[in-house]
């Protein structure tokens, strides 16, 4: 595993950048807990804290027009494109400010104008329709490339391994991020996978280079994924990243997480990849007033997402009958 | 006006909208340089290229994938599936990723592509002769559109290439080879709409792809042994679904048949019949009746044939109700 750290080559504003972007999703995604334990997130919800480093990482290496495909563990990916904090809390909370006015949930975040092409719910569909996305691009002749994040989990499904053939033989401008968080679901990914690193083990066998690095470090990250894009943009095509992590909540808003050994969780809090960011920022000199000033921006952001979204009424019960068809609305016979 | 086979239809209805349309690529297991497992693509990887015509992996996920993610974002796919019974293998996309995307995104995300799927009997057995169109009706989101001759191949294929929505497209594969006129120049069908073959005054029979020429076959004996005049409909698409004409129709007549190739529970007659008994019960002189394949699995060879609606047991079903 590539150790690197304190990549102080690595722009002071992209760093910094980095930083307000996890402490966003961290603030945005604590502030959905708070809302749950307030009742007001009724449906499900998939919280990625303790993984934001990989989201800020990938996101600001990416480029404009560049296209994220996350799975219902998604909040992360679509806030880290620059979607606003209202309107992902408002769609947890079935408002009419959300994403998609309510009709999606949690599990299905999509914003278009971001280049958020969707959260995926059903495990392994989006790396073949990631596939899809990239080889319009090919077709096109268009640079964006296509960027597909996903669980441990998925390297156990059919579609992982349909997918990154295809990607391979198609040569496309894709690149796939496994989110190793160590637990598939409730069960340890160890236990139920015939190598000790689910998607970097799996490389070889596409002819891929195996790449496996810490995903709680975003500096790390960062580069990885600016290498990755740099091969996809040259037509090289597809990169296979397995980004080391670890989830600090359960599964879902149901899970309180018991299956972990005692001890586990406090270990990875030490990298908690917001804290140790800070850290290594102040180190490299950023004086902590800078910090400050961005948690009070974002800070305020949140803060105003809840107080709008609580105050935006649930959509109008015809907004559930629209949009089933192109022509807007969901008749089936004349 | 030329006499094409209802396989030479697909090619030119494929070739009539890449021609048209630069988005529009076909994909799909050999469906490129082999032209197709039914022949039903051949000659297109030679016209448009390897670019716009290409071989897949046997990899259904991949593929459906794929055509969905370049739908997405602005090309116009077509997907080859060959055996209907496929659809199994990659269903997700059928049931939770084409039809679902525009609605959960509140209309941000379009997936205009055609699934086109070789359906139905072919004495092949259980595995690669069933007819799915009943499983894909009852999907909210998606059209699905079920041809019977080569005219309608041409005009409904481009219509479906055409279309915002996903289509699947239910070709017969004991269709394939049949002959038909088709008028030169472009044509380019209406998704939705039933078409009155026989006209006829004393029962309505509705018939879908295969069942259509048996349809119209025991219409003209029962006219001609028992003086039973017929209409008869290829309802064309049920997804949307041309109720109108089957409720005007069933209006002057007063008696509704189906006759369904895909096995009898959930098959897309019991919908019809539903309808009609909601809107126009009072229009029925006798008790709508439905001509199915057994609910059974099929078996491969003569034994088919022994449970696909055929012509006789047609004939006998509607003498036998009328005369009852």
């Amino acid at each position: 595993m590539s150790k690197k750290t304190a990549a102080i080559d690595i722009a002071e504003a992209t760093r910094l950048e980095m930083y307000r972007s996890q402490y966003r999703l961290r603030e945005a995604e604590q502030r959905a807990f708070d809302l749950f334990l307030q009742n007001l997130v009724k449906g499900t919800s998939h919280l990625s804290l303790g993984q934001e480093a990989i989201a800020a990482g990938f996101a600001t290496a990416m480029q404009p027009g560049d296209l994220t495909f996350c799975t219902y563990r998604g909040h992360a990916h679509t806030l880290a494109r620059g979607v606003s904090v209202e309107k992902v809390l408002g769609e947890l909370m079935s408002r009419d400010n959300g994403l998609m006015r309510g009709k999606g949930g949690s599990m299905h975040l999509t914003s278009v104008e971001h280049g958020v092409m969707g959260s995926y719910a059903i495990i392994g569909a989006h790396l073949c329709i990631a596939c899809g996305a990239a080889w319009r691009a090919q077709y096109q002749g268009k640079s964006d490339v296509t960027t597909c994040f996903f669980g441990d989990g998925t390297t156990n499904i059919g579609a992982f391994h349909e997918a990154l053939n295809f990607a391979v033989i198609w040569k496309l401008p894709v690149v796939f991020v496994c989110e190793n968080n160590l637990y598939m679901e409730y069960t340890p990914i160890k236990d139920v996978t015939a190598v000790a690193q689910p998607a970097a083990d799996r490389a070889s066998a596409y002819g891929l280079e195996r790449i496996l690095i810490d995903g709680n470090d975003a500096d790390v990250v960062y580069q990885t994924a600016q290498k990755a894009y740099a091969r996809a943009r040259a037509g090289e095509g597809p990169s296979l990243i397995e980004c080391l992590t670890y989830r600090h909540s359960g599964h879902s808003r149901a899970d309180p997480a018991k299956y972990r050994p005692k001890g586990e969780l406090e270990k990875w809090k030490e990298s908690d990849p917001v804290k140790t960011y800070r850290a290594r920022l102040l180190a490299q000199g950023i004086k902590a007033s800078v910090l400050d000033e961005i948690e009070r921006v974002v800070k305020a952001e949140v803060d105003a997402a809840e107080v709008a979204c609580k105050a935006s009424p649930l959509p109008p019960d015809e907004i559930m009958f629209t949009d089933v068809y192109a022509d807007g609305g969901c008749a089936w016979r004349n | 006006m030329a006499e094409l086979t209802y396989r030479d239809a697909v090619a030119r209805a494929i070739a009539q909208e890449m021609e048209r349309d630069p988005d529009v690529v076909l994909l799909g297991e050999d469906v490129a340089k082999a032209g197709g497992v039914f022949k039903a693509t051949v000659g297109l990887y030679e016209k448009f290229g390897p670019k716009r015509v290409r071989d897949t992996p046997i990899s259904e996920q991949a593929f459906m994938g794929a055509a969905m993610g370049a739908a997405m974002t602005g090309l116009k796919p077509v997907v080859d599936l060959m055996f209907a019974d496929f659809a199994a293998v990659c269903w997700d996309f059928f049931a939770n990723e084409f039809p679902k995307s525009r609605y959960m995104t509140n209309g941000q995300v379009k997936v205009p592509l055609v699934i086109r799927l070789a359906n139905g009997s072919a004495r092949f057995g259980a595995q690669h002769c069933q007819s799915v169109e009943n499983w894909c009706m009852m999907i909210p989101g998606l059209k699905v559109v079920v041809p019977s001759s080569p005219v309608d191949v041409v005009g409904l294929l481009a219509a479906s290439i055409r279309d915002p929505d996903p289509v699947i497209f239910l070709e017969h594969k004991s269709l394939y080879a049949v002959k038909g006129e088709v008028p030169d120049g472009e044509i380019v069908d209406t998704l939705g709409t039933a078409k009155i073959l026989r006209p006829g005054k004393d029962a309505t029979i509705l018939a879908l792809a295969l069942m259509v020429p048996r349809a119209l076959a025991a219409a003209e004996r029962l006219k001609a042994e028992s003086g039973i005049d017929c209409e008869v409909i290829d309802v064309r698409s049920l997804l949307p679904l041309d109720t109108r004409t089957i409720l005007e129709s069933l209006s002057r007549t007063g008696h509704l048949f189906t006759v369904e190739e895909n096995p009898r529970l959930c098959g897309w007659g019991a919908e019809v019949v539903s309808i009609v008994a909601d809107e126009a019960f009072y229009d029925l002189d006798g008790p709508p009746v439905r001509i199915t394949t057994p609910h059974i699995p099929l078996p491969p060879a003569e034994l088919e044939d022994l449970l696909i609606p055929s012509v006789d047991r047609i004939v006998e079903t509607v003498r036998r109700t009328l005369t009852a």
